[in-house]
């Protein structure tokens, strides 16, 4: 085979692939990884389970039927069983893949937005307004997540939609942070010395160059606080602060479970599956995700 | 050769850092100009107050705790230094643009060549589209010599090796047809081949497009090979001032002299290479007296009580040292005799 000689090494890379960019080369790495795989996949079957659950359930979720199939063990029929209001716990659990990761993906881009706002301002321009958004940040993250969720719940009322903003708002200051300590190193970097030498403003340098750049650790971490996010929802669903009933949402059903366990394990066995599930999924993944971006991980 | 105007004036220039340990003057006092399309080559040791001088022309001094002080910058007769943030921002750029020492990390690692070109243009030129932009930002890659100019706009900065990045911070600098170019150690963190080869564009670019360059370096080879005129500098002051040929010929401060003495020379086989003992002082520890004082070897009683002012030994040369103060000329100086 007679070998050619390329120009220059960029030949080489465009052979190889055609397209390379950052988020490429992260895709690469992840690709590779068995384990993120796995979590990505587990992830992607619950979100399949959130988008087409209703067409999938072979049972109507608030069907009662006290009388006739009342915490029936699982069978051909009802495949996780009934419970004590007879109604389907499959369809039950299939119905909440959609109130859990609403909660867990809505709440934490809810946090990121916001957080990713103070954290910029903190610290791009920091001085006292620097030291007022991390006070703020203190303040909050002395608090117990879930106590200060509670709280937050039982000024707004019980009800799915103020959990979520619950946990919203407690998650804010770990994106705040991370965003703040990315953004006070990357504003040192040569590339924002250089936008600010061509003339660029302030707002600009923030959105279109230290932004872009301090996203990778928030994808990250946000992946992986969707999980704690499910966690926290269904916590709360547990303590009859979230989801009420009769809303399919796992937490909820395992509070519900609670009464009637030693006659009827696989009330509570299947939808704590289902949220362990999705929880690992999601870590693994994130992971996954923390290996392929960040640059410290890269060879 | 007509008399070239003089394009960027530097007028008594005092840039401070306040800091927990009080007020450090790092930039003390400092005059230098810089005429049309000129090489000026600012030499000094780390320390000496080279960057900081750089980023207050741009108006880039980190405050807090940097703050220009006192003194003027002029540019076309302009005061930079009274300018709004506004203003400056036309300025960087368009008038006076910058290239910095590391060209490994002076390029957005997200984004295009292309893209940051094309971003760099439409600051400045607002009124063009982006085929305009286009266009102009391949033709700038072309004329740094940068092969395959089209493919290279859809190119990461990764995937470019130091050298290449760096002719892309040059086109990105005068993608504006900037007057003044300030070049801070622009080939320190290449190595020796690519080096060259960069100092060679940057002086073909000067002769071309008649951008006046402010060349900031320790590398006294870098001065040799490009500049028209040097300033030294040390401790935030300019110790000496003149033509490349008067300088490197007729060293006249000591400093400059032990520069010129630690730079290698193959034809002449040393034992050791010679080296200024001791190390800048931190800026504003030495308050009374010269400052190269303590390392200096011709060191006499009056250095270390009076602080040197700038002797003009002849029409374009001058020195910060009392060996050069009248009463003791016809003594010391040997410029009489070898010019």
């Amino acid at each position: 085979m007679t070998q050619m000689v390329p120009n220059s090494t960029n030949e080489i890379m465009a052979k190889k692939d055609t397209s390379t960019g950052p988020w490429r080369d992260a895709w690469r790495s992840f690709s590779k990884n068995k384990v993120a795989l796995v979590g990505a996949g587990i992830v992607l079957f619950f979100i399949l389970l959130a988008i087409f659950g209703p067409f999938l359930a072979p049972q109507g979720i608030n069907e009662q039927a006290i009388k006739d199939h009342r915490l029936l063990p699982p069978s051909s029929q009802f495949w996780f069983g009934t419970d004590d209001l007879g109604r389907d716990i499959f369809s039950r659990v299939i119905h909440g893949a959609r109130i859990s990761l609403g909660v867990g993906f809505f709440s934490v881009v809810g946090s990121v937005v916001v957080g990713s706002i103070l954290g910029i301002v903190a610290g791009y321009y920091g001085k006292w307004i620097d030291t007022i958004i991390s006070r703020i940040f203190d303040i909050m993250l002395a608090f117990p997540s879930i106590l200060l969720a509670i709280a937050v719940v039982s000024v707004l009322g019980p009800s799915l939609r103020n959990a979520l903003i619950a946990i919203a708002i407690i998650n804010i200051p770990n994106f705040g942070r991370l965003i703040r300590s990315k953004v006070l190193s990357i504003k040192e970097e040569e590339y924002i010395t250089s936008a600010k030498a061509i003339g660029m403003k302030d707002l600009r340098i923030l959105f279109s160059h230290i932004l872009p750049n301090s996203l990778a650790p928030v994808i990250v971490a946000g992946t992986l606080a969707i999980a704690s996010a499910i966690i926290e929802a269904a916590a709360l669903g547990f303590l009859g602060l979230g989801a009420q009933a009769p809303a399919p949402e796992w937490g909820k059903m395992l509070a519900d479970a609670r009464v009637v366990l030693r006659n009827a394990p696989w009330t509570m066995v299947f939808p704590g599956i289902a949220i362990m599930l999705t929880v690992l999924g999601f870590n693994l993944m994130g992971d996954g995700l923390r290996d392929a971006l960040d640059p410290r991980m890269k060879n | 050769m007509a008399e070239r105007e003089i394009i960027l004036e530097v007028k008594d220039l005092q840039t401070s850092f306040f800091t927990d340990d009080g007020v450090i003057p790092s930039v003390d006092h400092v005059d230098f100009h810089v005429k049309e399309g000129e090489i000026l080559g600012i030499v000094g040791e780390s320390g000496c107050g080279k960057s900081v001088t750089s980023l207050s022309i741009m108006g880039l001094v980190p405050s807090p705790p940097g703050k220009i002080t006192s003194g003027q910058i002029l540019f076309k007769g302009k005061d930079l230094t009274k300018f709004s943030e506004k203003e400056m921002r036309k300025v960087r750029g368009n008038d006076v643009a910058m290239i910095f020492q590391e060209p490994m990390t002076s390029l957005n690692p997200l984004f295009t060549i292309g893209n940051q070109l094309v971003e760099a243009i439409t600051l400045h030129k607002k009124d063009w589209n982006k085929k305009q932009a286009k266009a102009r930002a391949v033709e700038m890659l072309k004329l740094v010599g940068l092969p395959r100019a089209e493919e290279l706009m859809k190119d990461y900065p990764h995937q470019l090796s130091g050298g290449m990045r760096q002719r892309v911070m040059i086109a990105m600098a005068l993608v504006c047809d900037p007057k003044v170019l300030i070049a801070d150690e622009p080939t320190t963190a290449l190595d020796v081949t690519i080096q060259a080869q960069i100092l060679k564009l940057m002086r073909e670019l000067n002769e071309r497009l008649k951008t006046a360059v402010i060349m900031i370096t320790h590398d006294l080879g870098v001065v040799a090979e490009t500049c028209e005129r040097v300033v030294v500098m040390y401790a935030g002051k300019v110790v000496e001032e003149g033509t490349v040929d008067t300088i490197f010929r007729n060293p006249q401060h000591p400093y400059t002299k032990g520069l010129i003495a630690s730079v290698p020379d193959m034809r002449h086989k040393k034992q050791r290479l010679y080296s200024i003992p001791g190390n800048v002082p931190k800026p504003g520890t030495i308050k009374n007296g010269c400052r190269f004082a303590a390392r200096c070897e011709s060191v006499f009683g009056r250095c270390t009580e009076e602080n040197p002012p700038l002797y003009e030994t002849s029409a374009n040369h001058k020195t910060r040292c009392f060996l050069y103060d009248q009463k003791e000329v016809e003594v010391h100086d040997k410029t009489a005799a070898t010019s």
